[in-house]
């Protein structure tokens, strides 16, 4: 049972260090600011929540995976708003004058 | 050192060499404040990394958070001009930096010694359970070397008192005209983060007499909360002229203050708490500095000046 | 080389990348930044040396928490006057 509980969370770091290690990767190749943003929410979003779950398995009492919950929620509520504002200012820059081919 | 220990450190010191020096020489203004924020949160890290709780909330609350807002609004407001150095004369310079350091890091190495019995920690752990509180960082802070943090309150008071002499004049930059409102998705979501901040700042107080937290970092969470509903355009303008305002600020210097003077008149001297007293006397004392550093720090970042006479 | 010493090392040259920017950079935000560098790299040298001993030494940690709420304070007045110069500069232009 250990074992496998301890299998388990090594699967859950591992796919959430993966999130982490293609979002960088995307911020850092992706061509326009809409697919970085995409790039870097989706590491906060799915690559805490992966990690927050497999260090919740491995975590001593409840307390410490409920304080984990709460800021995978906090950090994905954050990420969420602050992407959309961030998409939002690029929207209107485009819109004041016509998007320059080539990175920012 | 274990292997996982090496690898940790060189990240985090790779990071934060790399950030410092990005944040001074790109080229972009914005990419440098960026820069700036992503290095204070790797800063927090490493305060952390270094068995330094406290620490590593106040840089993530104070330098991190507010200080980037600082500089995003001071850069917002004013124009920059370019950056340009002759290529020959930076490579100097950098040369120049870099036998200092060799210079330096032959005496400094010297200091890295492990210390078995160190003479200060060892009388602040003796004397813990006579300061009123069990955490031993706050202890030295409100306890022990109480003078050092009554004088850094006073200098955040002639800050903020100098702050508003060179108040602006004859520019509103944070008018409702001028300014762009707000978009609703930040109105909504600084509605719902600002009780959390608050929730997170009494929380960081009330922790900080047995654990990491106390009134520095409480202060800067609620001014952080403030600056956020200010920016959102959620709170009315804050005006100086307000007497609750000064008082706000003023409580924390002023109440220290008194207790200093009764402690000198009435018992043993400056700062040295009566018997028994320490425990409630620092509590005021702690709650009283946290109103006025969040006033004070809220002024501070957000600038309020609208309320100066043209 | 111990993790003391590293950062100890580390320290030392965030202060002086803080230096060299504030001597040879032009702009007074990138200047004012510098100063910041290099406070933090003196509380880094300061917090290294707390974490010598077995308990992290917090008389060095109470001095960093005080010095952090004053480096913010004075980096507010800088600015305020940064921009107080920059409007008397245009004031003048004008």
């Amino acid at each position: 049972m250990t074992l496998l509980l301890e299998a388990l969370c090594i699967a859950l770091l591992m796919g959430g260090l993966f999130f982490f290690l293609t979002g960088a990767l995307g911020l850092l190749r992706f061509p326009d600011t809409y697919s970085r943003l995409h790039a870097v929410t989706k590491a906060d979003n799915v690559g805490l929540g992966l990690l927050s779950a497999g260090l919740a398995l491995s975590a001593a009492d409840f307390q410490s995976t409920g304080f984990m919950a709460l800021i995978w929620l906090l950090v994905m509520a954050s990420g969420a708003t602050s992407a959309q504002l961030l998409a939002r200012y690029q929207r209107e820059q485009d819109q004041q004058e016509p998007p320059t081919d080539g990175d920012r | 050192m274990a292997i996982a220990e090496i690898i940790l450190d060189a990240t985090l010191i790779g990071l934060l060499l790399v950030m410092g020096l990005g944040t001074l020489h790109t080229r972009r203004t914005g990419a440098s404040i960026a820069l700036f924020a992503g290095f204070g949160m790797i800063l927090a890290l490493v305060w952390a990394r270094l068995g330094a709780p406290d620490l590593a909330l106040a840089e993530a609350a104070i330098g991190a958070g507010l200080t980037s807002a600082l500089l995003l609004r001071a850069a917002s407001i004013t124009e920059e001009e370019e950056i340009s150095i002759p290529a020959r004369r930076q490579w100097l310079s950098w040369l120049f930096v870099a036998v200092v350091f060799v210079w330096l890091a032959l005496h400094v190495i010297r200091l890295s010694t492990p210390v078995d019995s160190p003479s200060l920690p060892n009388l602040v752990a003796g004397h813990l359970a006579d300061s009123g509180v069990d955490h031993p960082v706050t202890a030295v802070l409100l306890n022990f070397r109480a003078w050092d943090t009554l004088l850094e309150l006073l200098v955040l008071l002639l800050a903020l008192l100098g702050f508003r002499q060179v108040a602006r004049r004859n520019q509103h930059p944070y008018d409702a005209d001028s300014h762009p409102a707000p978009w609703p998705l930040l109105k909504a979501w600084s509605r719902s983060l600002a009780p959390l901040l608050v929730v997170t700042g009494m929380y960081l107080l009330w922790r900080g007499s047995e654990s990491a937290g106390g009134a520095f970092q409480a202060g800067a969470v609620l001014a952080a909360a403030f600056v956020l509903l200010r920016l959102s355009g959620q709170l009315p303008v804050v005006h100086w002229s307000r007497w609750t305002v000064r008082l706000a600020a003023l409580v924390g210097p002023a109440l220290f203050l008194t207790v200093a003077g009764a402690s000198a008149l009435a018992g043993e001297g400056w700062l040295d708490y009566p018997d028994g007293m320490s425990t409630p006397l620092i509590l005021l004392i702690e709650a009283a500095a946290t109103v006025s550093i969040a006033v004070t720090l809220a002024f501070l970042v957000s600038g309020e000046e609208e309320d100066i006479a043209e | 080389m111990t993790a003391v010493s590293t950062y100890l090392l580390t320290g030392m040259a965030l202060f002086l990348v803080g230096l060299h920017g504030l001597l040879t950079l032009q702009s007074m935000l990138r200047r004012i930044i510098a100063v910041n560098l290099m406070g933090s790299g003196v509380f880094l040298v300061l917090t290294a040396l707390a974490a010598r001993v077995p308990d992290a030494d917090p008389v060095l940690h109470a001095l960093v928490v005080t010095g952090l709420v004053v480096s913010i304070s004075a980096t507010a007045l800088a600015l305020r006057l940064h921009g107080a110069i920059q409007r008397h500069r245009e004031d003048d232009d004008s």
